[in-house]
C-alpha cells in the first residue's frame, strides 16, 4: 500500500519491535523449558551438557507411568464419548430452522466455556462427593465423565464449523432418490463430515490431555493424572525430570494442535 | 396438505431432541446440575468435619462479606476476602492492562502482514495457546525463580549481586498471567483489524494527521470492539484463575479461586466455598454478558 513517496500508511512506531518481543517472550520460556530437560547436571538453569538421563529416570518412575496411562485413558474415553455426543447435537442444531429451546441447548452446550473452571470443579467435587458417599463408587468414571463434558463445547464447535459449510443440495438429492435417512447421513454427511469430527475429537483429546483444575478437584485418592502429579512436584525441588515430561506432553499437544490446524482446511 | 406437513414437523422435532439428549444428559449431570447444587450448598450450614449438615443458613453468604467478632459480636467487613477479592480485581484489571500493550501492537503487526503470510503469524499465537496451561506456567516459574535462568544470567554478567526476588510476589502472578492469556487479547484484536480500511487511514494522513492522531482518531474507533472483546477474554479468565496463582504465587498470594479452594481443603467450610464460587461465577456472568452485547454489535456495524 505504499504510495509512491515511499510513505507507508500501515506504519506505527515501535509496533513491530513490540510484536517481536511479544513473539519472542512467548517462546523463549518453553523453548528454555525443553532445552533443559537434556540438561546433564540437575539445574533448570545452569547447563552442564546434553543427556538424556532425566528422560530415563521420568520413564523408570512407576508413578509418572501410571499418571501418562492414565492421562491417556481418560482423554481416549472423552475424546470418544464428547464427540460422539457433539456430532449428534450438531446435527440437530445446524441447518435447521430455529426452535423453541435452541438458545437454552446452545447455552449449555457452551456452559464449560463459560463457566470459571474452579467453580466447575468445585460444583463436581460437591456433586460427586455425594455419589462416592452413596454408592461406594471411586473409579475413573468420575474423572471420564467430567471431562467429556467439558469437551463437549470443544469438538462440537469443529463438527458445526465443518456442517455449516456444507451445502444441503445433495443430501436432499439423495432424499430425492428414495434413499432412508440413516443412508443419507452415512452416504453423504458422514463422508463430508468427517474432517470435523477428527478436527473435534484431536480438541477434545488435547483439552482433556491439559486438565489441571477439575481433575484436581474430582480425583480420588491415587489417581493423578500427568497434570496433577506435576502440581504436586513443584512443591519439592524442582529437578529437569518435570521439565522432560512437560516436554513430551508438550510434544503431543502441538503435534495435535498443528495437525488439528491442517485438518480443518480440508477442502469441503 | 396441512395435516402431513404437521406431522412432519412433529417427527423432525422429535429427532432433534433425541439427537440432543446424549449431550444434554452429560452436561446436566456434570456441568449445570451440579451448579444448582453448589447454589444449595451455600445455603447449608457447614459441617463439623467438611461437607455440610442439612439446615438452611445464610451464614455462609454473610461470610463472604462480612465478620462478626468472636468476642463482642461486633459487625465488621471481612478484612481477609476483601483483601482477596480486591487483589484477585486488581491483578486481573492489570493483566488485561499488560495484554493491550503487548497484545494490540501485535495484531496490528499481523494484520498489516501480506495476506498469506497472516495465517502463519496467527498459527504463532496460538499454538502457545493450545498447549497445557499449567507447562506454561511452569515455564515462566523457571525463568524467574531464584536460581531460575534471569537470575542467573543477570548475576553472570553482574548486573546484580543477589537474585531478584520475582516469584511468588504479586508481579510473577501478572507475568503468569498475561503470559498465559495474551493470546485471547490478540484474537479478537485481530478479527477487528483484519478488517481495517486503509483508505480511511490514507484519507487521514492526506489530511495531513500524524501517525499518532491516525491512531486514535481513526484505528481506535475502529477497533474498539475487538479491544473491548479482548479485554474481556483476558479479564473473565484472570479473574477465576487457579493454577497460576499457586504456582506463581506460592500460596502466599491468594486469589479468589485460591480462596475457594482453601474452603474445601483445610478451611473446611463448604457452604462458604459454594457462595464464594457462585460470587465468583456471578461477575463472570455480568462481564460475558457485556461481551455478548458487543460482540453482538459488531457483527452487526462498523464498516
Amino acid at each position: 500500500m505504499a504510495s509512491d513517496t515511499g510513505f507507508d500508511v500501515k506504519r506505527q512506531y515501535g509496533f513491530s519491535t513490540i510484536a517481536v518481543i511479544c513473539f519472542v517472550s512467548l517462546y523463549l520460556p518453553v523453548i528454555l523449558l525443553v532445552v533443559y530437560s537434556f540438561n546433564a547436571g540437575s539445574s533448570v538453569a545452569i547447563w552442564e551438557g546434553f543427556s538424556l538421563q532425566w528422560y530415563r529416570s521420568a520413564w523408570a518412575n512407576d508413578q509418572v507411568q501410571d499418571a501418562t496411562i492414565r492421562s491417556l485413558v481418560i482423554a481416549f474415553w472423552a475424546a470418544l464419548i464428547s464427540t460422539s455426543v457433539a456430532v449428534l447435537a450438531a446435527l440437530a442444531t445446524t441447518r435447521v430452522r430455529r426452535f423453541r429451546g435452541y438458545s437454552a441447548v446452545f447455552a449449555a452446550i457452551n456452559q464449560p466455556l463459560m463457566v470459571p473452571e474452579i467453580v466447575t470443579a468445585v460444583a463436581l467435587l460437591i456433586f460427586f462427593a455425594g455419589i462416592k458417599v452413596q454408592t461406594g463408587y471411586t473409579g475413573l468414571g468420575y474423572l471420564i465423565l467430567a471431562h467429556s463434558a467439558f469437551c463437549i463445547p470443544f469438538a462440537y464447535l469443529p463438527i458445526r464449523a465443518r456442517l455449516q459449510g456444507m451445502d444441503l443440495t445433495l443430501e436432499q438429492a439423495a432424499a430425492d432418490l428414495y434413499a432412508s435417512s440413516f443412508q443419507v447421513f452415512r452416504r453423504i454427511t458422514l463422508p463430508q463430515l468427517w474432517p470435523g469430527i477428527l478436527a473435534g475429537a484431536m480438541l477434545a483429546f488435547v483439552i482433556s490431555l491439559d486438565d489441571v483444575v477439575i481433575t484436581e478437584f474430582v480425583k480420588s485418592a491415587g489417581q493423578d493424572t500427568l497434570p496433577t502429579y506435576m502440581l504436586g512436584q513443584l512443591r519439592r525441588v524442582v529437578t529437569p525430570e518435570v521439565n522432560a515430561i512437560s516436554t513430551v506432553l508438550l510434544a503431543l499437544s502441538v503435534t495435535m494442535v498443528i495437525a488439528f490446524f491442517f485438518v480443518t482446511r480440508i477442502r469441503k | 396438505m396441512n395435516n402431513l406437513a404437521r406431522i412432519r414437523e412433529r417427527r423432525e422435532n422429535r429427532n432433534r431432541w433425541l439427537l440432543l439428549t446424549p449431550a444434554l444428559v452429560i452436561l446436566i449431570f456434570a456441568a449445570s446440575g451440579p451448579l444448582l447444587i453448589t447454589l444449595v450448598y451455600s445455603f447449608l450450614t457447614a459441617g463439623d468435619y467438611g461437607g455440610v449438615k442439612w439446615e438452611f443458613s445464610t451464614d455462609a453468604w454473610f461470610n463472604v462479606f462480612f465478620q462478626r467478632d468472636i468476642f463482642d459480636d461486633t459487625l465488621s467487613f471481612a478484612d481477609a476476602h476483601l483483601s482477596i477479592f480486591w487483589r484477585s480485581v486488581k491483578l486481573s484489571l492489570l493483566t488485561t492492562l499488560g495484554a493491550v500493550v503487548l497484545g494490540f501492537p501485535t495484531a496490528y503487526f499481523i494484520a498489516t502482514r501480506p495476506k498469506h503470510h497472516r495465517d502463519f503469524w496467527m498459527l504463532l499465537i496460538m499454538i502457545p495457546f493450545w498447549t497445557n496451561l499449567l507447562i506454561r506456567t511452569f515455564a515462566v516459574m523457571e525463568l524467574i525463580r531464584n536460581e531460575g535462568t534471569l537470575n542467573t544470567f543477570l548475576m553472570t554478567i553482574g548486573v546484580i549481586d543477589a537474585p531478584l526476588q520475582i516469584l511468588f510476589t504479586e508481579t510473577a502472578i501478572i507475568i503468569g498471567m498475561l503470559y498465559v492469556y495474551l493470546p485471547l487479547m490478540v484474537l479478537p484484536l485481530y478479527a477487528s483489524m483484519e478488517r481495517l480500511d486503509f483508505s480511511l487511514i490514507e484519507a487521514g494522513y492526506d489530511l495531513y494527521a500524524s501517525r499518532v492522531s491516525v491512531l486514535r482518531r481513526i484505528i481506535l474507533p475502529l477497533v474498539k470492539p475487538g479491544l473491548i472483546a479482548g479485554s474481556i477474554l483476558v479479564f473473565v479468565p484472570s479473574l477465576g484463575a487457579y493454577v497460576t496463582p499457586r504456582v506463581m504465587g506460592g500460596g502466599k498470594q491468594l486469589m479468589l479461586g485460591n480462596l475457594i479452594e482453601l474452603q474445601f481443603g483445610q478451611g473446611r467450610n463448604w457452604p462458604l466455598g459454594a457462595a464464594l464460587s457462585i460470587t465468583l461465577l456471578a461477575i463472570v456472568m455480568v462481564a460475558l454478558l457485556f461481551y455478548v452485547r458487543v460482540a453482538g454489535r459488531e457483527g452487526g456495524g462498523h464498516g
